[in-house]
């Protein structure tokens, strides 16, 4: 197996009945990458998603995450993964403090390592103010950076954004990926599924999924060029509509 | 959602409708026969023509009996005594001493009044054969029961229910705190962001339970506090044997619980579950009526209802003062019962779909 592929994908085949929601991916994730995983409403990006993280079973195919095969070693894969859902997945009746702690207990950190890194976590996002509010407190935009910061608690080696932009203003989208860009830098991985083809551009390669199949993967210079035309929205068309 | 709608309630109207009867049948009858005599056969007889008891017992002394009546293998002990025939000859009446276990004050009014109509008709057959020569002066015969209730003397209603009513609300509230829930988590979408951290199935079960754990102990507490002060229900038993009980049965209904919200998708489907099984366990539980009176497949039923032994051992301990030995039945069938269900419920939680 190749160190430097984090996420290695084969034939991944996932069916609902008759239903092929996922049909036979193939695709290779680096270390340190951040990759878009794009695709249009119900192209079967997040039933993808949920079989690499480790929370449904495949049908068939090959999969492994950080190392570990999906089908035999799912608990193994969650304990160097973070993940963050298209739902807001901290608890709204916990402050930000007691989400930061039970969620950093979870994953078997010390008590000294939590308390400092909620320290360092609550400075960098600026929510000293707010440490002890509840979180169901807080608006869409801080929760958002708050819960990506809770996925990297553990220093996973990939970390898998489903939709974590949806809803939320063009500053904070903007201080988002300045978050996601320093965590690449900081050598994570960054698995990232979206439906803004701006943000599709600041990735590192982009996959593009039509109806459970992925009909284009590349960087976003190299599919502009294939399909000569300016920008990621045109190819994204492009490949949609056919 | 549909089938949940249209289906529990039909289950419910007939399996309640038959074995929620308030008649009182099947009577666990006992007697203690010191006369043994044709008179005193003749009497006993009458009791197992009689198709309200079933279950006669023949204790060779009262103690006996009585031991029988705490552990609950019988409801009602009839006292024949001695020279009851001779007695019964010469002076024309006679006395006889029936205990009945009044706990279920109601039921126990009921069974006073068939056994009063037995001895009635049978005093009515004497007369018949006793008084065969023409010339003799006609005397009525007269044997009359003195009862005794036992456990609840003066037919106390409130002695019966309360601590019947203090198990619904130990159930009711720990069951639908642990049926929503799982769901409530799912339906947020913090149960996929759990399922995506590495915690073991145990650890996340065991920490939803605990927390509902406590509050049915401190429920319990309350409500035991509330019973003495307000309605002066004895405690006779073991406050601790009381305690031993509740924390293993708590288990089984936060099992329960559990079970329900593994398989359903939304709060208003665990609730809609969550209370077909509460109205079954407690109109089955022998609470408001006695679970002898059921059909026999009615009482089989009720085997698998944790609310029936909670509904037992709360009584047996408060108003007979039952130690430890004689709630061990219903405190090995419990601790079972919570082992299964929160097996299953461990099982049945999947992180992986």
């Amino acid at each position: 197996m190749n160190k430097n592929k984090v996420i290695q994908v084969e034939e991944l085949t996932k069916m609902f009945g008759d239903f092929a929601a996922v049909n036979a991916i193939t695709f290779n994730v680096e270390k340190g990458e951040i990759f878009g995983f794009l695709g249009a409403n119900g192209a079967g990006k997040t039933t993808a998603m949920k079989m690499l993280i480790g929370i449904s079973k495949p049908t068939s195919g090959k999969a492994a995450v950080a190392g570990y095969d999906v089908f035999t070693n799912a608990e193994d894969i969650k304990k160097s993964i973070g993940y963050m859902s298209q739902k807001f997945a901290l608890y709204d009746d916990l402050t930000v403090k007691e989400n930061i702690t039970f969620f950093g207990g979870i994953y078997g950190l010390s008590r000294k390592q939590i308390k400092e890194k909620s320290k360092v976590l609550i400075e960098e996002l600026g929510l000293e103010n707010v440490a002890n509010k509840l979180v169901g407190a807080l608006p869409l935009g801080w929760k958002q950076k708050l819960s990506f910061s809770v996925a990297l608690l553990h220093d996973p080696k990939i970390v898998f954004l489903d939709e974590p932009t949806g809803g939320v203003d063009p500053i904070t989208r903007r201080q988002f990926w300045e978050m996601i860009y320093k965590a690449a830098h900081n050598g994570t991985t960054v698995f990232v599924t979206t439906h803004y083809m701006d943000e599709a551009e600041y990735c590192d390669r982009v996959s593009i999924m039509v109806n459970g199949k992925i009909e284009a993967l590349n960087t976003p210079k190299k599919l502009k060029e294939y399909f000569k035309v300016d920008n990621m929205n045109d190819v994204f068309l492009k490949l949609a509509r056919e | 959602m549909l089938p949940i709608i249209f289906v529990l309630p039909l289950l419910q109207l007939v399996i309640l409708s038959n074995a929620a009867t308030f008649e009182v049948k099947n009577i666990k009858f006992g007697y203690v026969d010191n006369d043994r005599t044709t008179t005193s056969r003749a009497l006993t007889e009458k009791f197992t023509a009689s198709t309200y008891f079933n279950v006669l017992t023949n204790f060779t002394s009262l103690n006996k009996a009585s031991a029988a009546m705490l552990k609950g293998e019988i409801d009602v002990v009839l006292e024949i005594p001695n020279h009851f025939e001779r007695d019964l000859q010469k002076e024309k009446y006679n006395n006889l001493g029936v205990t009945i276990n009044a706990i279920d004050g109601a039921a126990a009014g009921v069974e006073n009044v068939y056994i009063t109509q037995i001895i009635q008709r049978f005093n009515q057959n004497l007369k018949v054969n006793l008084v065969q020569i023409p010339d003799q002066q006609i005397q009525p015969i007269n044997i009359k029961t003195i009862p005794l209730f036992w456990y609840n003397e003066t037919l106390n209603y409130k002695t019966f229910m309360v601590p019947g009513i203090l198990v619904l609300l130990v159930t009711m509230i720990t069951l639908f705190l642990s049926g929503m829930n799982i769901v409530r988590e799912k339906e947020i979408g913090t149960l996929e962001q759990i399922n995506v951290t590495p915690i073991k199935k145990s650890q996340f079960i065991v920490g939803k339970l605990f927390p509902f754990w406590v509050i049915g102990i401190g429920l319990l507490t309350i409500g035991l506090i509330l019973a003495k002060v307000i309605f002066n229900i004895p405690m006779i038993g073991s406050l601790l044997l009381m305690y031993l009980y509740t924390s293993i049965y708590i288990f089984v209904v936060l099992g329960i619980g559990l079970f329900i919200s593994n398989f359903t998708e939304t709060q208003q489907q665990a609730m809609f579950i969550s209370w077909f099984f509460v109205v079954v366990f407690i109109l089955m539980s022998g609470l408001f009526t006695p679970i002898e009176s059921m059909p026999k497949w009615a009482q089989l039923i009720t085997e698998f209802n944790p609310i029936k032994y909670f509904v037992e051992v709360m009584r047996m301990v408060m108003l007979k003062g039952s130690g430890f030995l004689d709630i061990l039945p219903q405190l090995l069938k419990t601790a079972l019962y919570a082992f299964v269900i929160n097996g299953l419920a461990v099982w049945s939680y999947k992180k992986t779909n």
